[in-house]
């Protein structure tokens, strides 16, 4: 830990632009390579990262796509705050629908409502920020780009 | 003179025709609308590709773009394997942007402005969802309702509250263009029934008559723009549903 520590200080002058992936190639190496690798390495990073940031955007793409017709409705914010609350109202008249033949069918009045009724919610706050692009939803997690392009 | 702006979506039996165990079954106006669309749908489409010129016809190149539309959204929803659902969607799309449409005519029906229809089309989409999703992947369809990466000690909530998002779609998918419908002809309606009692109160009146009536004309354009897109969202809503019976899951 100590080493490692001391290691760093020393080299910090030479090479500046370090990332901690690169060390334990660059602690093998040579001077004159240890600069070289590390900046290699530090492309390749970031070449990673740029490949990582394309997939994450092409996974929050979709989502906001899955929100139907996101250019088509930044037009009209009319219609877009209709979309959401329907979600909502959706969700919630749904998990009370269900809680309540639950508790006809059961007879456990009033539990199934109760519970129902909380879920409910829950399902139409997903659908809500699903339908915002906010969360990638099961769905569009798997339409990843690689399915995408098929 | 009395200002009603529900009677516009009043039900009229034009034919009565059978009576199946009790319940009357009737050749109503929205029936006839129906078959109008239908018909405008299928003349124009069938009219204008008669030609088939090489140069499309203004007709034909109406009828090639809401082809291509149609395709384009399907295909970057679903991808290419969702193309078989393409006569579906565009089915749908097509009547329910002809519904929207000839509803703000005036004296028109529109017949996506009654909840029991959107929520037929919507089931009909919903129920094609389920059983082609279970017909093409069986039960690795189930895997839609489990998210990865979650805590075993929360799934059985997250499960239930997956299966409520899941069946809670075909009532937003429904109540979203009924209630786009119903509220825009009825804010129209309000707004013209104004014009009418402004311009019944004297000179004044029918001064501040301009207001309402340069408000219908606004809200007419506007109407114009949320059939269009109403229709747009019901079929794109469609296809990512579509995409989950398709792509279900790893």
């Amino acid at each position: 830990m100590v080493r490692a520590a001391f290691k760093e200080r020393a080299c910090r002058d030479r090479c500046e632009p370090r990332v901690s992936e690169s060390m334990s190639d660059a602690r093998d190496n040579g001077e004159h390579d240890k600069q070289q690798t590390s900046e290699a390495a530090l492309s390749a990073r970031l070449q990673r990262l740029n490949e990582g940031l394309g997939h994450a955007r092409d996974a929050v793409r979709p989502a906001s796509d899955g929100s139907g017709a996101d250019r088509a409705t930044t037009a009209s914010g009319y219609a877009r705050g209709f979309r959401l609350s329907s979600e909502l109202v959706a969700g919630v008249v749904v998990g009370a629908g269900i809680g309540w033949l639950i508790d006809r069918w059961l007879g456990i009045s009033p539990w199934g409502l109760v519970v129902f009724l909380l879920l409910g919610f829950a399902a139409g706050v997903l659908n809500v920020m699903r339908s915002a692009g906010l969360v990638a939803g099961t769905a569009l997690d798997n339409t990843g780009p690689e399915h995408r392009e098929k | 003179m009395q200002i009603d702006p529900i009677r516009q979506f009043q039900i009229k039996n034009l034919i009565p025709m059978v009576n199946i165990g009790g319940h009357q079954i009737d050749f109503t106006n929205s029936a006839l609308f129906m078959f109008i669309i239908v018909g405008f749908v299928s003349a124009l489409l069938i009219g204008a590709t008669a030609p088939r010129a090489m140069v499309p016809g203004r007709l034909q190149s109406i009828a090639e773009m809401s082809y291509e539309f149609v395709a384009h959204t399907v295909r970057s929803t679903t991808g290419n394997e969702g193309m078989k659902f393409f006569p579906f969607v565009f089915t749908l799309f097509m009547f329910v942007l002809f519904a929207n449409v000839i509803g703000l005519i005036p004296y028109s029906f529109t017949v996506t402005s009654q909840l029991i229809v959107t929520a037929a089309l919507s089931l009909l989409v919903f129920f094609i969802v389920v059983g082609y999703g279970f017909w093409h992947n069986g039960l690795h369809f189930l895997n839609l309702f489990v998210p990865k990466g979650v805590p075993k000690l929360i799934l059985p909530a997250i499960v239930v509250i997956e299966v409520l998002s899941f069946v809670s779609r075909p009532v937003s998918h429904s109540v979203r263009l009924f209630a786009n419908m119903l509220a825009g002809h009825i804010t129209l309606q309000v707004f013209a029934g104004f014009i009418i009692m402004l311009a019944g109160a004297g000179v004044l009146g029918i001064f501040g008559a301009t207001l309402p009536f340069i408000m219908v004309v606004l809200l007419s354009a506007l109407e114009v723009l949320v059939a269009f897109l109403q229709a747009y969202v019901f079929a794109i809503l469609t296809c990512i549903y579509l995409n989950d019976a398709i792509h279900p899951g790893h």
